[in-house]
């Protein structure tokens, strides 16, 4: 029995530190960038420059936790950047043009996204479709519809919403979008490695036909992963809205890859099966710290890109090749 | 002194291999003679592959060396083994199916002019190698994806003919060879012997093995058991060897009691795949499927499980009069049904993730709580499991895809005794899996039946299904032509009635037993 115990806890232990070791990499590399540009710029190391960060992030970790979730599964959703311009719209909209309160306009934004979201699901899963192409469709209805909404002008929302981004006075720094952010990111993490849910959508993504004859099925835990996303997505959009204190009917384009970058630099696997929570947070801060110190540094757009778009290849050979030494060891 | 060192082409000495968990071969000595058939055997995971694949540049050993003609012989890779003259035609098909035989065979020297394919040199070239394996029926255009499995792997083989070697590994060659094919194949064996080639011969076919070579070699768990002349050793002594015990000693045909209706199948039809089957299912017992491949077996097994969907017929549980509607697998699993599927690395398991992550898939509500896994208990499941059914791992934390094929095996069982279920249907549970691992399944699933629950066996081997079934009911072309109780059974019989559907419908028949 004690022995039992005992291998029971190396087990766990192991397992800790071989997940540690996973994001020792992506920590590494975050080191590295901070102490390249703390050298070459020394204002860098400032108050300012985490606080611009921190401000910055917040929408796009929340889009990536949805999306860490849809790549597991094999999936991919292209409509995220529409869906949270969609959202904010309607968050605009609902304030601005109906005069409804903040209490009343946020569930509206995010029914937004669960409804888009649960589009995705209902259709990609109902008729099987590749969600590459379902959510190549959403992205251009949901931009259409927000083009509607605004009537392709920017609505100007006010401090109601702004003042949802403003430092919370007892905390510092720190604004509700960072709580919000952090929350999702362990909220998902939790969700990922410690349920049934989490585990289904890993099992889905490896072999759904396996999960299928486990008498498993995989429709409704795909459908969720979308709603999911969905969700995300919208409360990635209220952030931004509240960031701009408006909503703009062009927010979000070119934003999924942005999200599915990061997601990909974070080591989650786009053949499904493979991905962590915290390492997508992770990779959205890498491309953050990165293109603040090129900023910061003066360097030109033409220059920014494509560095960040070598780090991108980089940072995923790095996670093949760790990949590959650590199957080895197992 | 000199005549001996002329007798060996490749010599091995002391050659170890370790895998992550396993060592795969560990002292291994062994000389290769010119112009000889030396089989290689053993059990699944012995050590065969590696060897082989040591060999021919694939892997590389951990400890000793080899010496071929003389020389020091370690290859960095396939190209420099082929250069020296060593090659290997592998045991799964690597031919690229769009593309065609002719491509195939020369994909590593198409004749061409400035980067130009010169077709008409391809196609004679082609044509020549493919007369040689009597392949002359086959157009060097076809795509070989068109191919049957057989007609594909003689293509195979013919490529690795094509080229001029020394030393020529054959890794299960005939699995999917029709006997006119292997015939044709152990012509160009001989041809080969006579000029000198050495032929290193690896089966699970003993009276290939005894047909054609001219030694065997015996592996068990990475070590060698020892070399024999074919001539003079008898196969029983090949496969003791083998198993490291007797046959005999392992069936036991214990006649068990047969219990109530488990589960009652009436007319269940799904296109000319299945026709009507109509069979019953009792507890305790253990219904063996015999037929030929594409028989419609499988697709029945289906059909019960949910997995396809039922044109008519009906199924029924625990001799109730009310038919239960199966519409997916998840009905089946709640009904008690498991299927342990043919495939099963394709259809059985998480290959990627830990034998404590596949254990309880089936039932997931048994190791969590509102949702949220309890992870000491399921590593417990999973160490419970691993020491009743012995599945060989370091840990359970070790991935499903490490295991070998009877080890994989044993964790889809765990996963459906985790289940529950009281009716189990195994279908080809020991195709892959050495001899070890089949005697263990057998004796699990005898130890099942003992318990009461009702199992179906399909198999296409037909000792194991006349060694384990109570009653052996016969698929052929669709329909379910015989059941048979033990004791009114023969191998005669059994046959007759697998060949039966085809009788009438004779055309018909013979494609779908290619499929």
């Amino acid at each position: 029995m004690a022995n039992n115990d005992y291998a029971k806890m190396t087990g766990n232990l192991k397992n800790l530190g071989k997940s540690s070791a996973d994001y020792i990499g992506l920590l590494g590399v975050l080191l590295l960038e901070i102490i390249i540009f703390g050298t070459w710029q020394g204002t860098f190391f400032s108050g300012d420059t985490f606080f611009a960060i921190a401000a910055d992030v917040p929408d796009t970790v929340i889009v990536a936790v949805g999306m860490t979730f849809v790549l597991i599964i094999a999936g991919i959703d292209l409509s995220v950047g529409s869906v949270l311009a969609l959202s904010q719209a309607v968050l605009g909209y609902c304030m601005v043009a109906m005069g409804w309160p903040l209490a009343v306009a946020i569930p509206a934004c995010l029914a937004t996204g669960i409804l888009c979201g649960s589009l995705n699901g209902a259709v990609s899963v109902r008729w099987a479709l590749p969600s590459f192409i379902v959510t190549l469709g959403m992205l251009e209805i949901a931009r259409g519809a927000t083009y509607f909404v605004t009537q392709s002008r920017t609505i100007y929302i006010g401090q109601e919403i702004g003042k949802i981004s403003d430092p919370i006075p007892l905390l510092g720094g720190i604004s509700w979008p960072i709580i919000i952010c952090l929350v999702t990111v362990i909220a998902g993490q939790l969700v990922l490695s410690r349920t049934v849910f989490g585990r289904y959508m890993i099992a889905i993504g490896t072999n759904e036909e396996a999960v299928r004859l486990s008498g498993i099925n995989p429709a409704p835990i795909k459908f969720m992963v979308f709603v999911i996303c969905g969700f995300c997505s919208a409360l990635g959009g209220m952030i931004q809205a509240s960031k701009m204190s408006s909503s703009s009917p062009n927010a979000g384009v070119g934003f999924e890859l942005t999200v599915i970058a990061a997601v990909v630099i974070g080591g989650t696997s786009l053949m499904g099966g493979r991905g962590s929570v915290v390492k997508s947070f992770l990779g959205v801060l890498i491309v953050a710290v990165l293109n603040a110190g090129l900023a910061q540094v003066g360097a030109p757009e033409y220059a920014k890109r494509p560095v960040i778009g070598i780090v991108i290849v980089l940072a995923v050979i790095l996670d093949s090749y760790r990949a590959r030494k650590a199957r080895v060891k197992a | 002194m000199v005549a001996a060192e002329k007798q060996i082409l490749l010599s091995h000495s002391g050659i170890g291999k370790q895998y992550p968990g396993v060592q795969a071969l560990s002292g291994v000595s062994l000389d290769l003679q010119p112009g000889e058939v030396h089989a290689l055997v053993g059990e699944n995971g012995a050590g065969k592959s590696t060897l082989s694949k040591i060999i021919a540049g694939l892997e590389s050993p951990d400890a000793g060396g080899m010496v071929f003609k003389g020389a020091s012989y370690a290859p960095s890779g396939k190209r420099e083994a082929e250069e020296q003259g060593i090659r290997m035609v592998m045991q799964e098909l690597n031919m690229i199916p769009t593309l065609s035989v002719a491509e195939n065979i020369f994909l590593n020297r198409l004749p061409s002019r400035m980067g130009i394919i010169n077709r008409n040199q391809l196609e004679e070239a082609s044509r020549k190698v493919i007369h040689q394996v009597g392949l002359d029926t086959i157009q060097p255009a076809t795509p070989v994806g068109a191919l049957g499995v057989g007609q594909q792997q003689m293509v195979e083989i013919a490529a690795g003919l094509s080229q001029s070697c020394q030393l020529l590994i054959l890794d299960e060659p005939t699995a999917a060879l029709t006997d006119r094919e292997r015939e044709l194949l152990f012509k160009q064996i001989r041809r080969l012997k006579l000029e000198g080639v050495c032929v290193l011969y690896i089966s699970h076919r003993m009276e290939e093995i005894k047909q054609i070579s001219d030694r065997i070699t015996i592996l068990r768990d990475g070590v060698l058991q020892g070399t024999r002349n074919t001539s003079e050793t008898e196969t029983s002594e090949v496969i003791k060897l083998m198993v490291g015990r007797d046959l005999d000693e392992v069936f036991s045909s214990t006649q068990r009691q047969r219990g109530k209706c488990a589960l009652r199948v009436d007319g269940l039809s799904r296109g000319n795949k299945v026709r009507e089957a109509s069979f019953e299912l009792h507890k305790g017992e253990i219904l063996g499927f015999a037929g030929m491949m594409g028989s419609g077996r499988t697709e029945l097994m289906r059909l019960i499980f949910g997995a396809d969907q039922k044109d008519s017929g009906n199924i029924y549980l625990d001799c109730s009069d009310l038919p239960i509607q199966i519409k997916s697998p998840k009905d089946a699993v709640l009904a008690g049904i498991a299927l342990l599927t043919e495939d099963r690395k394709e259809q059985g398991l998480l290959l990627p993730l830990s034998i404590s992550s596949n254990t309880p898939l089936a039932r997931m509500e048994g190791v969590s709580r509102r949702g949220w896994i309890n992870f000491p208990r399921q590593y417990s499941i999973a160490e419970n499991f691993r020491k009743k059914l012995s599945i060989k791992c370091h840990s359970v934390n070790q991935h499903v895809k490490t295991l070998s094929g009877g080890n994989q095996q044993k964790v889809v069982m765990a996963k459906w005794l985790y289940r529950d279920a009281e009716i189990l249907i195994f279908d080809e549970p020991t195709r892959g899996i050495d001899v070890g691992a089949k005697f263990e399944i057998y004796s699990l699933l005898e130890e099942l039946a003992g318990q009461g629950r009702a199992i179906i066996l399909v198999s296409s081997d037909m000792p194991e299904l006349l060694a384990v079934s109570d009653r052996i009911a016969v698929m052929s072309n669709g329909l379910l032509t015989g059941i048979f109780n033990r004791g009114e059974w023969s191998e005669d019989k059994i046959m007759e009635a697998a060949l039966s559907g085809y009788a009438s419908e004779q055309a018909e028949g013979i494609e779908d037993g290619k499929q």
